[in-house]
């Protein structure tokens, strides 16, 4: 029974990780970007889980439902993605920007480039 | 059977995350990045989020890969090896995730009708807000009435970051203004030309059907915002940049996205005119669930006004770009075809 109902959490913390894993490991910045929208994808898929009501019906009220999602996380969780999506594309603006400059969206060829200045 | 498809979709979307971090191919990983947000805008259905599946559909696996194909038209596809820090990420991420696991042995089940997320707030907002806002959907009534205030805060984010890719992009490609940006498609891709002027039209309706029916059903300014600028986006995909700025200009574009903050605030200092606290919509009408629905109404529509726009502009800015690279136009198109 733990399995089920815990499943959830644990993928999420899976994709939190993988999210994780890339921004820190991986040198090519359009990847950490990536990275970073698998984490926000994660923090999402976690609020909506936690909103879930077994049974519930989606919060849009109708007759013969009595029970419904909690509709905070839904409001909470659409906002946050228009959101993220806006800083997603300020976040690759100033990677065109980095490119621009460096020649290189490469991590390390960007250090190298401003070790030689 | 619900569980089963929970489980699906979650295993499904681990796979991709997987997939994405090993593929050394950024185009691929663009890809399925539509394909991840794809399956949480599923994931976000079954879980009864019919709003956010929405809102994740259309930014996840629509506008989201897009932008980063437009970035990769510029930066390159193919992604260098860089295994220094691999060992070191490795370490962190599993002493967090084994962290972060054993928290979760204290959460409360999944489903659990008596957890204390659904035990405070949430019961007032679905047993009053029929009587207090009148409008069927909880999500649009918490969003634009309950919490107005924060989602105005977002609307004002979404516009800041707009000016941010503007201040950071404009004028950067005028260099060669001569050279075409992003190419139409070539006459001979008939099947496309014609499907795009098909889809388009349904396309931005629905957008307004979701726009003005976001009270009753799913959907809102959010949603409606970014599907009405995939209309656009569309269009200018396969007919080229330039037929698009004819209908809708950069000047245009970005007067619209600050109309629609402006709207939302005016609607909120309205509140206040009329003795209430700011983004009180009560007095608006002759009573104050009539004073509601117009309040809702108006500043949905400021929200979809200025997401539309600041999607349009950052699209047209990226894609400006792709001037200065002769073929880069070419590159995205051809992309998109593949």
């Amino acid at each position: 029974m733990l399995v089920t109902s815990l499943y959830n959490y644990w993928v999420v913390i899976g994709l939190m990780m993988i999210g994780l894993y890339m921004v820190v490991a991986q040198g090519n910045l359009i990847k950490k970007i990536i990275g970073l929208n698998i984490f926000q994808t994660s923090v999402f898929i976690f609020y909506i889980s936690v909103g879930k009501v077994d049974g519930g019906a989606a919060p849009i009220l109708s007759e013969g439902e009595a029970v419904y999602s909690n509709p905070l996380p839904h409001v909470l969780i659409l906002t946050a993605i228009v959101v993220g999506i806006a800083t997603t594309s300020l976040a690759l603006a100033l990677i065109i920007r980095i490119k621009r400059a460096y020649g290189s969206v490469e991590e390390r060829e960007i250090q190298a480039e401003e070790a030689q200045c | 059977m619900d569980l089963l498809l929970d489980v699906a979709l979650l295993s499904l979307l681990l796979v991709t995350a997987v997939a994405i971090a090993w593929t050394r191919d950024l185009f691929s990983a663009a890809m399925l990045a539509g394909i991840y947000g794809l399956l949480s805008a599923s994931f976000f259905v079954t879980m009864g989020a019919v709003d956010v599946a929405f809102t994740e559909a259309a930014v996840g696996a629509g506008i989201s890969p897009l932008l980063i194909l437009a970035t990769l038209a510029l930066c390159g596809r193919r992604q260098k090896p860089d295994r220094s820090r691999a060992l070191l990420a490795l370490g962190l991420v599993c002493t967090v995730g084994a962290l972060l696991v054993a928290a979760t042995l204290d959460m409360p089940a999944f489903g659990d009708p008596d957890a204390p997320a659904q035990t405070h707030v949430a019961p007032r907002y679905l047993q009053e807000s029929m009587a207090e806002i009148g409008i069927p959907n909880v999500v649009t009534s918490v969003l634009a009435s309950y919490r107005a205030y924060d989602t105005f805060g977002e609307v004002v984010v979404i516009f800041t970051a707009g000016l941010g890719v503007l201040s950071l992009l404009l004028g950067l490609a005028d260099t060669r203004r001569s050279a075409p940006s992003l190419q139409a498609v070539p006459r001979q891709h008939l099947v496309f030309r014609v499907i795009a002027k098909i889809l388009i039209p349904p396309i931005l309706v629905y957008a307004l059907y979701v726009q003005f029916h976001g009270e009753y059903g799913p959907g809102g300014g959010f949603q409606a915002g970014v599907i009405f600028a995939v209309g656009f986006i569309l269009y200018a995909l396969v007919f080229g940049l330039d037929a698009v700025r004819r209908v809708a200009g950069h000047g245009l574009v970005q007067f619209l996205a600050a109309l629609g903050v402006l709207v939302y605030g005016t609607v909120g200092v309205l509140g206040m005119a009329t003795g209430r606290n700011f983004l009180d919509y009560s007095a608006l009408g002759s009573d104050p669930v009539t004073g509601q629905h117009i309040g809702i109404i108006v500043i949905e529509l400021g929200v979809g006004i200025t997401v539309a726009a600041v999607m349009m502009l950052v699209f047209y800015l990226f894609s400006e770009q792709l001037q200065e690279r002769g073929d880069g136009g070419g590159q995205l198109t051809s992309g998109r075809a593949g």
